[in-house]
């Protein structure tokens, strides 16, 4: 039942935004997610939220995928986990809205103005992996000390002293 | 900036009548966490938390260890709930190798998961308690966990962090029968707190006997707190009204747990997405619509009636048969690709996302904590309350510094 109705929430989404969707995974009990493009990531994230009624999102996540064999680059993967709290019908379903950023210069526009719920989760992505975002109300440091000079910690690059 | 930042770590003057000063990160009040608060007389006008003095990097280690020798550490955010940390993430690689557990393995899972809700509950609940003045919730809860906590040690051979849960399955098999030495301490511990002797039909070496005899003593402790401490006007005069987080509120911070179904959402993962022996089961979601602090202390209360109804159920309908798909090696490698999984931790939700790459160690592992998501709500909170109320405010989220920093 969930991954119907998740099912036609993605074609739905596909069906509005045609090309600004740059792709999806679909396996069923594993994962849905949606990949789009980053100048489209506002515009589809208030869709989703007014169109489906997903009201919060539940975590973050960055992944740098440098290293990746498979399906791999010079990208780092930002991906908004979507709930909803509201919706009885929707709430047994997590949506995934990921956008793939430049290596270098990793920056996209904040989804706080939609999601409230995003902004600590925001900010421990630009810590751990150097993602800016852009109109985040108060965007620092959060779990790592004021002081760290080095490179962000979730980057591959970076390796752990004394392991490896 | 690194003087700015300094600053703010002391009691200083601002200008007005306001002034900032640093709750934490050494108070007892607030574990390693912590608040820079700015108050006009005795009103917070603004709250900032200040997290990760506690934060360990589980999710770099992660990509270091391999998918097996991860599980100890991953427990460590919440040791007392071991189990809701853990869960997930075995549901998480699970899924990735596309395997379905043995049904003994189900309650078995079940059972643990529950008495590990039951100590943290009674653990939160003693914190609430010493913080607000009420030594005795503090001595009583402490007290009463031992038990549950014995339990565990019978079942998986450690009293926390057991590290019991495996992918495909769990490590060992319940015991059939207990110690003497257990039942001996369990009956006298029973006839002085409860006045009279169980009899031989109530409790004996038998396994779910024993399991039940707990529960049933626990169902009657119950009843003794409900009239010490949450029908006790001293304790609801400090919390009742006290950090009203209302419905709106709650869903647009997406907070988690207790919290949330404190202020009226029905939303437990053990209801709206099932795993494990959950929806062979019978129980209730508490959900209350006041969102105050006392709402928050009852919805955890009433909690751990429903946790002991699930063990009662779990241990009397659990079949026979194998509890983990074979023996387990030490290296695994989990099939190419990417899944989240999720399951109820004491706190709330607790949600995994794991990229493998198809070699023995994941790729990326990111755990989203309950405790991290409620720290927005506790800043909402704060906004316009008194400084007194900061504990209960505090304590009532159930906010556990370490979980949210991982």
């Amino acid at each position: 039942m969930t991954w119907e109705k998740l099912r036609k929430i993605l074609d739905d989404v596909k069906e509005a935004f045609g090309e600004d969707i740059e792709g999806e995974v679909f396996l069923e009990k594993k994962i849905a997610k949606v990949i789009v493009k980053k100048e489209a990531l506002v515009e589809v994230a208030r869709y989703l939220k007014d169109r489906h009624g997903f009201d919060h999102v539940k975590g973050v996540t960055g992944v740098d995928l440098s290293r990746l064999k498979e399906g791999g680059g010079p990208f780092i993967e930002v991906i908004y986990h979507l709930g909803s709290l509201g919706d009885q019908e929707l709430a047994d379903s997590i949506l995934n809205l990921s956008v793939k950023l430049d290596l270098e210069k990793p920056m996209v526009s904040s989804l706080f103005s939609i999601w409230p719920s995003v902004e600590y989760h925001e900010r421990e992505v630009y810590d751990m992996l150097g993602v800016i975002f852009e109109g985040h109300p108060d965007l620092k440091r959060i779990l790592l000390p004021e002081y760290w000079m080095d490179i962000p910690p979730l980057r591959k690059e970076y390796k752990i002293p004394g392991r490896e | 900036m690194v003087l700015e930042e300094k600053k703010k770590i002391e009691v200083y003057d601002i200008g007005g009548p306001r002034l900032t000063f640093s709750y934490g990160p050494q108070h007892p009040g607030t574990g390693h966490f912590r608040m820079i608060v700015t108050v006009s007389g005795d009103t917070v006008v603004d709250l900032e938390p200040d997290p990760g003095f506690v934060h360990r990097g589980e999710e770099k280690m992660a990509e270091y260890k391999t998918w097996i020798t991860n599980i100890p550490h991953l427990e460590r955010p919440s040791i007392l709930d071991a189990a809701g940390m853990v869960i997930p993430y075995c549901l998480t690689v699970e899924k990735l190798m596309e395997v379905e557990i043995p049904e003994r393995a189900k309650y078995l899972r079940t059972l643990i998961a529950e008495l590990d809700r039951i100590a943290s509950h009674l653990y939160w609940f003693s914190l609430y308690g010493i913080f607000l003045g009420h030594s005795t919730m503090f001595l009583w809860c402490v007290n009463d966990r031992e038990f549950i906590l014995d339990l565990s040690q019978h079942i998986t051979g450690q009293r926390f962090t057991h590290a019991y849960y495996v992918p495909g399955g769990v490590r060992n098999d319940a015991p059939r029968k207990v110690s003497k030495e257990l039942v001996k301490e369990f009956k006298l511990y029973y006839s002085r707190m409860l006045g009279r002797e169980p009899s031989e039909d109530e409790l004996s070496e038998d396994f779910k006997k024993y399991v039940v005899a707990v529960t049933h003593f626990m169902d009657l402790r119950l009843d003794h707190y409900y009239e010490m401490f949450f029908n006790n006007e001293i304790f609801i005069e400090r919390v009742r009204r006290v950090g009203v987080l209302k419905r709106e509120d709650a869903i647009r911070l997406g907070v988690p747990g207790t919290t949330l179904r404190a202020s009226g959402v029905k939303y437990d993962t053990r209801i709206n997405d099932p795993y494990d022996a959950y929806p062979l089961l019978k129980f209730e979601i508490p959900v209350r619509t006041e969102g105050d602090c006392y709402a928050r202390a009852m919805i955890g209360f009433q909690e751990i009636r429903e946790s002991l109804k699930i063990i009662r159920q779990s241990v009397e309908q659990m079949p026979e048969g194998p509890f983990k798909l074979k023996q387990h090696p030490l290296i695994i490698r989990v099939p190419k690709g990417e899944a989240l999984g999720r399951a109820e931790a004491a706190r709330g939700e607790m949600i995994y996302y794991i990229v493998s790459d198809g070699t023995d160690r994941p790729y990326r592992l990111r755990m989203v904590t309950p405790s991290f998501r409620l720290l927005p709500a506790l800043r909402h909170l704060s906004l316009g309350a008194r400084i007194a109320d900061i504990p209960p405010i505090y304590w009532s989220l159930n906010y556990w510094p370490v979980e949210a920093d991982r």
